[in-house]
């Protein structure tokens, strides 16, 4: 724990721009090519212009807030492929091969594709997307996402009307992946939402954060991220996704049924079976604070779930 | 005079996981979330010193050395509880802040809440009980409370396996030193039965 290790993606702490100056977007703009060293590591450097990344149009669903600081976003983390243990994705980062990645859109739909990361976002805008990200675990964080929106995808593949759900894949590289040298879970890891939770405005594909294009450790080059879902449903370094018609069967669901439901909504009334969900710990904050129903996102997505007994379908 | 420097070494080791914790925790390197990191280490620190408590008199016997229980076996078991108090101290004051109603609810609603908290409670009276006065006092009764110890180890373990969400290796190892050290107890009752019917058939 001494030892400080540096590796290929530890950003430098000179080029971490401080979370006052990213909210402050002019200043960010004369400081922003910092930004490009990180882009050119990754696939995407081709499609993205570096600029656009420090200009973004705010999003109307964005947390004001206090931002959780970069560097507890980017060494605090889940991310079993990368190691069990909560610094280990920080670690490990640079055992995730992201280069020339390509994800396939398959299924019940009328567009099947395998698409290059760059095209596969490049039909759509990226934005900056704010959001609260409550772990199953009692913890949450706030982070600043770039990201597109998944209903984009959505709408561009094209659903056959029979396709309900859909499922996400993600990376699977057991010789290079240190987690999946054990199956502590059933690798790869699976994840899939409703098609219309898929396609509520909320749900991004996130390729960055902070402005910056998206450390390993956090599920680069792409990641889902579903704020008012627990934070494992929100699955990294995607791969595939799947429309489907019946429920698809996820990780940590098929892993451990009774703890894990599908919808696994933010409730603060429905306790993990081993601990309370009522409060949380804001990384960086002493006190705990109280869980909000869905995360504080019952406005956007609460009707999705009318009906429903949220103690049962969990 | 031998015997105090060994002891005097033996308190400097057992306090430095303890010093080391509050060194990373003061100098802002035990994580984004440091007081769930110190939770879990020092839960770490309780079951290791069970388990090296647990292994002295086994260790005695095969080094023929049987000075070293009275010796030694005493500390690392007042550590074992010492480490479990500041463990318990964590999860009522960083957790819940001392919010007693939800400690209470927590306690019997989460078998590995309680499990813990039943292992430190269990571990009490053999702290209490641990002086010389107390062993001549309370005679043959002491070897009998002191064997609370085997069920609060239990309970510990428990605790680990009932919170882990996939990664059982830790626990695991944890779980087979136990396993070793209750199997060698088994074996050293079954031999000293064996020995004393041997000595009886040939008398």
């Amino acid at each position: 724990m001494l030892i400080k290790r540096t590796s290929a993606n530890d950003i430098k702490p000179s080029e971490i721009t401080p979370e006052g100056i990213y909210l402050n977007r002019r200043k960010f703009m004369l400081g922003g090519l910092g930004a490009a060293t990180g882009l050119a590591a990754n696939g995407l450097s081709a499609a993205v212009k570096v600029a656009d990344w420090s200009k973004l149009p705010d999003s109307e669903f964005n947390t004001s807030e206090d931002l959780t600081p970069y560097k507890s976003v980017t060494t605090y983390n889940n991310f079993y492929e990368l190691g069990y243990g909560k610094e280990d994705p920080h670690e490990n980062a640079d055992k995730l091969q992201t280069a020339n990645w390509k994800i396939k859109v398959d299924g019940l739909c009328e567009k099947p594709a395998t698409y290059q990361l760059e095209d596969f976002i490049s039909g759509s805008k990226l934005e900056d997307r704010i959001y609260r990200l409550r772990c199953v675990e009692a913890w949450s964080m706030v982070i600043p996402w770039v990201g597109i929106p998944v209903a984009d995808i959505i709408a561009k593949s094209k659903p056959l009307a029979k396709a309900k759900y859909v499922a996400f894949q993600t990376i699977h590289d057991p010789k290079n992946l240190p987690g999946q040298k054990r199956n502590v879970l059933d690798w790869p890891y699976r994840e899939g939402l409703r098609i219309d939770e898929a396609a509520n405005p909320l749900t991004i594909f996130a390729v960055g954060l902070y402005g910056k294009v998206m450390p390993n450790q956090n599920g680069a080059p792409i990641r889902l991220v579903v704020p008012w879902k627990y934070g494992f449903k929100s699955a990294k370094s995607i791969v595939a996704m799947s429309f489907v018609e019946k429920e698809p069967p996820t990780a940590w669901n098929t892993q451990t049924p009774h703890e894990y439901g599908f919808y696994s909504n933010v409730n603060p009334t429905v306790s993990h079976p081993r601990w309370s969900q009522a409060r949380e710990r804001r990384i960086g904050e002493f006190r705990k604070r109280k869980t909000l129903m869905f995360n504080g996102y019952s406005e956007q997505v609460a009707h999705m779930y009318e009906g429903m007994d949220l103690a049962k379908y969990f | 005079m031998r015997n105090i420097l060994i002891k005097t070494f033996l308190h400097i080791a057992c306090w430095i996981p303890a010093v080391y914790l509050t060194w990373l925790f003061l100098t802002d390197q035990a994580g984004a979330n440091p007081f769930e990191f110190v939770t879990r280490e020092t839960g770490h620190w309780v079951l290791r010193f069970l388990l090296i408590t647990l292994t002295i008199s086994p260790l005695a016997r095969l080094i023929s050395y049987p000075s070293l229980v009275t010796s030694y076996r005493r500390l690392f078991g007042l550590y074992a509880y010492t480490y479990g108090v500041i463990h318990l101290l964590t999860y009522l004051w960083l957790d819940q802040f001392f919010d007693w109603g939800e400690i209470l609810k927590d306690t019997f609603k989460r078998p590995f809440i309680f499990a813990g908290s039943f292992a430190i409670v269990l571990l009490t009276p053999l702290a209490l009980t641990s002086t010389r006065y107390a062993v001549i006092k309370l005679g043959p009764l002491w070897r009998k409370i002191h064997r609370l110890v085997y069920v609060a180890v239990v309970a510990g373990i428990l605790h680990y396996w009932w919170q882990v969400r996939a990664d059982y290796l830790e626990v695991a190892i944890y779980t087979a030193v136990l396993v070793l050290l209750f199997a060698w107890r088994l074996y050293y009752i079954y031999a000293r039965a064996a020995r004393a019917k041997a000595r009886a058939q040939s008398s």
